[in-house]
């Protein structure tokens, strides 16, 4: 079975990292989840990704696109893999999310 | 063990032989960093595995078989895989403490791999619970058990040269 091209770095029970799993799923975007840890400062992985201690941060080879942020990255997904794909819905980021 | 009275006898274990193919499973393996879902047959490759069961995170004979892994250089030759019922918060903190970067460790809290491999374990006096005998298996390219050990009393601690000799072994002929 090849990789999926999407890879969500997420923390359990995070409430925006699951409004991204949401999508995903209602998508059918294959995707595979890597889970981090609590403590910021262990979150050296996502750090080094994509330059931010904060989750989810979504990989997607497909297109080379990293991105942290719930609101972004659902924008993200909708405007690449949603029907219609329109972005225009999509909320601000919030500043302190994925704590 | 060299005690002066007898251990625990657990007697023999109807479990997956030298020859065999080892069970292919899929859980939560843990990193360093995260921890993704695997399949033990995606990591089995040119560097031999080392797949070690081992009592739940902080016993102690988990702690003492970790310590002689990392001290003895493993995962320079070898693709060290360990599995325990412990969850992966817990090998989280075992990783660290133990050292031991570049091993990854699979969370069966079901014992389901354990009962797979013929080597679950009933632990007395923690109702409800139970955990793969100690147990190593080392595995070439093509997931052939060519080395298995699994633990007849308990506690009870792999014989590390004779798994050594066995990387050497499969490394060799790869």
């Amino acid at each position: 079975m090849p990789e999926p091209a999407i890879t969500l770095y997420r923390l359990q029970a995070c409430p925006f990292c699951e409004r991204v799993v949401r999508l995903l799923q209602a998508s059918g975007v294959p995707y595979r989840s890597r889970f981090v840890e609590p403590m910021h400062s262990d979150r050296d992985v996502v750090k080094r990704v994509a330059g931010v201690r904060t989750v989810p941060v979504l990989v997607d080879e497909s297109t080379g696109v990293t991105m942290a942020e719930s609101a972004n990255i659902i924008e993200y997904l909708e405007a690449t893999y949603g029907e219609g794909a329109a972005p225009s819905g999509a909320e601000p980021a919030v500043a302190e999310e994925g704590s | 063990m060299d005690l002066p009275f007898e251990v625990v006898d657990l007697g023999p274990a109807d479990h997956v032989a030298e020859g065999e193919t080892a069970p292919d499973f899929e859980r939560p393996l843990v990193g360093a960093e995260f921890w993704e879902d695997r399949r033990l047959a995606e990591l089995v490759g040119e560097a031999p595995v080392v797949l070690v069961f081992h009592p739940m995170d902080g016993a102690f004979p988990a702690t003492y078989v970790w310590n002689e892994i990392r001290d003895r250089g493993w995962t320079d030759d070898a693709t060290v895989l360990g599995c325990s019922i412990s969850t992966p918060y817990e090998h989280e903190t075992l990783l660290a403490e133990r050292e031991i970067p570049d091993v990854r460790l699979f969370s069966d809290p079901a014992n389901d791999v354990a009962e797979t491999y013929g080597i679950a374990h009933d632990l007395d006096g923690m109702a409800g619970i139970e955990e793969p005998r100690p147990a190593v298996f080392v595995l070439d390219g093509e997931r052939t058990v060519q080395y298995a050990w699994v633990a007849t009393e308990w506690p009870d601690l792999p014989d590390y040269d004779a798994v050594e000799t066995a990387i050497d072994g499969v490394a060799r002929t790869a």
